[in-house]
């Protein structure tokens, strides 16, 4: 008798085995998603200008990125100028090249669709931007998209 | 000898260590939603392209010199009139627009500009030009195209409400969800063909 009485005595802990489940998979949900810049930038990170009308850009496989920036590697210089590509520093020269390669990745009917997302920063003169564009050009290579932050604008 | 069982690990604290982690890689995680201004750059001329001759009220200039000082229209200006001035140069209206596809567009019933006879004649008609020095910033010039735009989508924007009671950025918006809907598809193509973004970029002066 004295056996089951102590049995009833408190409350049960509620049983938290399981919480560590749920707070896992929120874990690797969360780790799955991440997904980790896949080009170490060469020049400091761009410091974008604001504006209001931007657009996001969409279908991500399609776009090549172009940063203008301020070299981390001081044999470079330090002119707000200089062009990475992937992952070195490069030319406007070189732009073609580097825009044939990504075309190479992706299907020839989701070529018209790529967009060159030029990333440059504040500072660096549209001299530079001109000089992308018209090798840009002179690849076809026609949707372009300056990157901006969404902000005021002014 | 009073311990026969190996008593349980508390698991206990087993939350709260991958808590952490969810932590970490909720702060670390950077939802790169890359956004920025779209511009459709003009087809390689030919050799032999002659350029058509546009007439010069036509055409709204806009400079910005190496101090990223803006000249427009010949006239100092400050970057944040500059929405207004190419709102009033885009929807003048002062005369017929231009025949496309052998039909005349005639004039612009739309607009509620001045229908100024010195000022642009038709939206499908007005060109902005901009033209930078080469070392202008960039900061400056994305500022400028940016101004630009804003003036054809207020204007858009504006079109929009009175014919279709509905702002354009919504209507352009029902369309990418409904992208078979031909009425809509409509709507947006009209609206766009009435203020077409004619934004050139001049060759930069060294």
């Amino acid at each position: 008798m004295s056996k089951f009485r102590k049995k009833k005595k408190g409350m049960p802990a509620v049983n938290t085995a399981a919480l560590p489940d749920i707070v896992f998979m929120l874990l690797f949900f969360f780790m799955v998603t991440t997904t980790m810049r896949e080009t170490d930038l060469k020049i400091d990170a761009p410091r974008l200008p604001s504006a209001t009308e931007v657009k996001k850009l969409e279908h991500k496989s399609l776009v090549s990125t172009i940063y203008v920036g301020k070299a981390k590697d001081p044999k470079y210089g330090n002119s707000y100028n200089r062009i990475q590509l992937n992952d070195k520093i490069g030319t406007a020269e070189d732009v073609p090249a580097f825009i044939i390669n990504a075309r190479s990745k992706v299907s020839e009917a989701e070529v018209p669709f790529m967009t060159t997302s030029i990333k440059a920063d504040k500072e660096s003169s549209v001299g530079t931007i001109t000089d992308i564009r018209l090798k840009l050009r002179d690849v076809n290579a026609l949707k372009i998209s300056y990157s901006a932050s969404k902000g005021s604008g002014n | 000898m009073a311990r026969r069982e190996n008593p349980e690990i508390n698991a206990g604290s087993m939350a709260d260590i991958a808590f952490l982690l969810l932590i970490f890689f909720l702060v670390t995680t950077t939802m790169n939603v890359d956004s920025g201004v779209s511009k459709k750059l003009s087809e390689k001329p030919p050799p032999d392209y002659v350029p058509p001759v546009i007439k010069e009220k036509n055409i709204f200039e806009v400079n910005i010199n190496r101090n990223n000082e803006l000249l427009v229209e010949g006239e100092r200006m400050n970057v944040k009139d500059l929405k207004d001035a190419a709102i009033a140069f885009i929807d003048n209206g002062g005369g017929e627009g231009k025949v496309e596809n052998g039909v005349a567009t005639g004039p612009c019933n739309y607009c509620q500009g001045q229908k100024d006879p010195k000022s642009s004649d038709h939206p499908n008609k007005a060109i902005i030009s901009v033209q930078s020095d080469r070392l202008t910033e960039y900061g400056t010039y994305l500022k400028v195209q940016n101004e630009l735009l804003r003036a054809y989508s207020e204007l858009r924007n504006r079109l929009s409400l009175q014919k279709y009671k509905i702002p354009f950025p919504e209507l352009e918006e029902a369309y990418k969800d409904d992208k078979e809907n031909e009425t809509l598809k409509k709507k947006v193509e009209d609206i766009k063909t009435s203020y077409p973004q004619i934004i050139s970029d001049a060759e930069p002066t060294n």
